[in-house]
């Protein structure tokens, strides 16, 4: 657990982050806490059963990259492939797109850059069913779900083939077929709705569990709170996960809260709550499959601190130069989650840097072509985009005379 | 047919509906156990069980989100904000979540919510339990703004509100549960002789978008909703003038077509609103009615509403809108 820095002078504190630009940034020899150091309780313990979880870290894999502990969740050689190709493909594929942005062919992108593991590994432990209610930056859910890249790249252009018609910013991904519910720009706001999806679940009868994510920064919301709550009263089948990146935009999580850690909130609401290292795909694997077994027994939410580090900026319009070290990110003690799981299944011999270059090179290409493809439905500069009349349409389930009359108006 | 007032009305409404669809649910706060602070959901957790009729933590926002939730995975939710001055909280995930849900996603996602809350003045509440905010709602494209008046379109008209596939903001004017409300507040008749006291026991619906004709007349066009209505009936009686009387019922989106046929008879027209006059809903009505109405007009519209303050306390009653400057209205109409 870090210490929270702060300003004192009067009249009132002011949080500070550990390092500014010019600065160097040491987060020393790498973390205290070392997979092995927290046992894995049984699905049905109670949230203070979790006490020394949500304040320590649970980490699998060790600085050498070794899986230890009662939390490795021994996952075959198959699984641990899938999800490393997935975190690759998912970094190819925001290089991509991010050079896309630069070069004016996106209005606009965010990068999930050293947080790949997160919504791959916690999406892989999950079953098909199970609803994901995302944050902008667990777009990696849907490779585990097979989304078709055109697809995304035809929704971040926002061009004839976008399902949503152009209608939102890129990244702004609905995909109804893999569960993933509409993203939506204001923060936080996904974290009680998924209480909700849970509860109707229950209510139904369903074997389904519904994960949702949020931000350190989001976590100042009324939004989050609500969720918490509501979950602690009502106890549906719902996995609540703080993603604890450090910085929402330039706030430092020191600035975000007074609090210690995140995971000891879902304490004080009585549900399980875990502090887990959001770089080991391992961990990741394990904490989750706990809290979708605990949900699937009918035993209610858990509460995760996912802990990592925002490897890249905010979004393109972003630049952390102007209040970060710039190479912050080398010297996380959580590393990088791809190389991490990378250097485990090289260790267990499962896995070489021929394999992982040739990997990268199919990827990058299947990338290029879908990003080809997409561009056939229309680029942003000269589209086709989606005719004028869908700004009218789904509005309502039917066009209201007002609305028609207006498109009438337009003409189109 | 029974006699019924809106309370009952609504919770008739209510009932059928937990009995037709297994999937409605109604929650929010006080209207499980309780029955609501206005007796609304009275006997209906009793009668369809906890789980689906029950209390909610006192969090409006988080009300409104769970609601979402819901409606996204099958469900047809039915939340209570327990005062419409309390809807406040729930803003952004009714304005910016559940009004563009259908049309962010494409139309793969929407969600049924239908919010119950209770609207409007005469009851002593002072500002934070007065309040008529239908413009804030009305401005929103996605969302169904409806405002009953009485216990048989209560009944009918919440009945199509949670039969809805869009979300819908469902006002109740609490000085009319019990009884229509004519502008004294001395005097409170209740429902039971008022012909729309009459209510079917039975299943029945009122479509959406359609405003009703209370009364007809030739001289006059007086539109209102909520409580209104009846001040507004009031007010025509004491005007003298044989003026038509339109209960808009549903705000967005409008019935524009009965307005304009009015207005078009009568040549001239008086909106009647609690909410205050800058940007209330009238101000839409009346840009409206002048672009279809402009050459049939034979006096300027007239906006009878609420004052652009706070809504008082004590001196409630010079706030309202009352018959008698109702009635001036319909009189300068005639005099322009």
């Amino acid at each position: 657990m870090p210490e929270r820095l702060t300003a004192t002078e009067a009249p009132y504190t002011i949080g500070i982050p550990p390092f500014r630009p010019g600065e160097e940034a040491d987060f020393g020899e790498g973390f205290v806490e070392q997979p092995g150091d927290l046992n894995r309780p049984e699905v049905n313990c109670s949230a203070q059963d979790t006490a020394t979880h949500a304040v320590g870290l649970i980490r699998v894999l060790d600085d050498e990259h070794v899986a230890h502990g009662e939390w490795n969740p021994n996952l075959d050689e198959e699984t641990l492939l899938k999800g490393l190709e997935h975190m690759m493909r998912l970094r190819i594929f925001d290089d991509r797109m991010m050079k896309m942005q630069r070069t004016g062919l996106l209005s606009f992108y965010m990068r999930s850059f050293g947080e790949e593991a997160i919504a791959i590994a916690q999406t892989m432990a999950l079953e098909e069913q199970d609803w994901l209610f995302p944050s902008y930056r667990q777009p990696g859910a849907q490779f585990v779900r097979g989304r078709d890249m055109v697809s995304m790249i035809c929704h971040c252009i926002g061009n004839t083939e976008d399902n949503v018609r152009g209608r939102q910013m890129p990244v702004h991904y609905t995909w109804k077929e893999g569960r993933f519910i509409s993203i939506s720009s204001p923060v936080g706001t996904q974290f009680p709705q998924a209480v909700g999806v849970a509860m109707a679940s229950a209510y139904r009868g369903l074997d389904e569990a519904c994960i949702t994510w949020l931000g350190d920064g989001t976590s100042a919301q009324g939004d989050f709170h609500y969720a918490v709550n509501f979950a602690s009263t009502f106890k549906p089948p719902v996995i609540l996960n703080v993603v604890n990146n450090q910085w929402a935009i330039s706030t430092h999580a020191n600035l975000a809260t007074g609090g210690r850690t995140f995971a000891e909130r879902g304490l004080a609401y009585d549900i399980p709550s875990f502090r887990v290292d959001g770089n080991d795909f391992l961990a990741l694997y394990a904490v989750t499959k706990w809290a979708r077994d605990r949900a699937g027994a009918g035993l209610g939410p858990t509460f995760i601190e996912v802990y990592t580090y925002r490897a890249g900026a905010h979004s393109s319009s972003d630049d952390p130069i102007a209040y970060r070290p710039q190479d912050e990110f080398k010297h996380w003690p959580g590393g990088d989650p791809i190389e991490r799981l990378k250097g485990h299944l090289i260790g267990r011999g499962l896995w070489d840097e021929d394999k992982h270059t040739a990997l990268t090179e199919r990827i990058d290409a299947e990338v290029m072509a879908a990003y080809k493809e997409a561009c056939t439905f229309g680029d942003l500069a000269n589209g086709p985009y989606p005719p004028a009349s869908t700004i009218f349409t789904e509005v309502y389930e039917e066009v209201p005379w007002h609305v028609q009359e207006q498109r009438e108006e337009l003409g189109k | 047919m029974a006699k019924m007032n809106m309370i009952a009305a609504l919770n008739s409404a209510l009932d059928l509906q937990l009995q037709r669809d297994p999937n409605v649910v109604i929650f929010g706060e006080d209207v499980g156990y309780f029955g609501g602070v206005f007796r609304v959901t009275a006997g209906l957790q009793e009668a369809h069980g906890a789980h689906r009729v029950f209390d909610s933590p006192l969090a409006e926002g988080g009300i409104a989100a769970v609601a979402f939730g819901m409606g996204i995975n099958g469900l047809r939710p039915v939340m209570e904000i327990q005062f419409a001055d309390y809807i406040f909280p729930a803003y952004d995930q009714i304005v910016n979540e559940m009004a563009k849900l259908r049309h962010r996603s494409g139309g793969e996602f929407w969600t049924p919510v239908t919010i119950r809350t209770p609207a409007g003045g005469g009851i002593r509440g002072g500002h934070h339990h007065s309040q008529s905010p239908e413009a804030q709602f009305t401005h929103t494209p996605g969302l169904k703004v409806v405002y009953c008046s009485n216990p048989y379109n209560a009944k009918g008209l919440l009945t199509s509100a949670i039969e809805c596939n869009d979300p819908v903001v469902f006002f109740e004017p609490k000085r009319c549960y019990r009884g229509p409300f004519y502008g004294d507040p001395h005097k409170v008749p209740t429902w039971n002789s008022h012909p729309d006291g009459e209510v079917p026991e039975e299943y029945y619906s009122i479509p959406l978008e359609q405003a009703r004709v209370v009364k007809e007349g030739g001289a006059c066009t007086v539109i209102a909703w909520g409580t209104m209505v009846h001040v507004a009936e009031e007010g025509i009686r004491q005007s003298g003038i044989d003026a038509e009387l339109i209960d808009l019922q549903t705000l967005l989106p409008w019935d524009r077509d009965t307005v304009v046929e009015s207005v078009r008879k009568t040549g001239r027209c008086v909106i009647v609103h609690e909410a205050p006059k800058t940007s209330g809903f009238g101000a839409e009505m009346s840009a409206s009615i002048q672009e279809r109405c402009f050459w049939h007009l034979e006096a300027p519209i007239e906006r009878v509403t609420g004052w652009d303050t706070p809504f008082p306390h004590t001196t409630e009653w010079d706030y309202l809108p009352s018959p008698g400057r109702i009635a001036e209205a319909i009189v300068r109409t005639q005099e322009a």
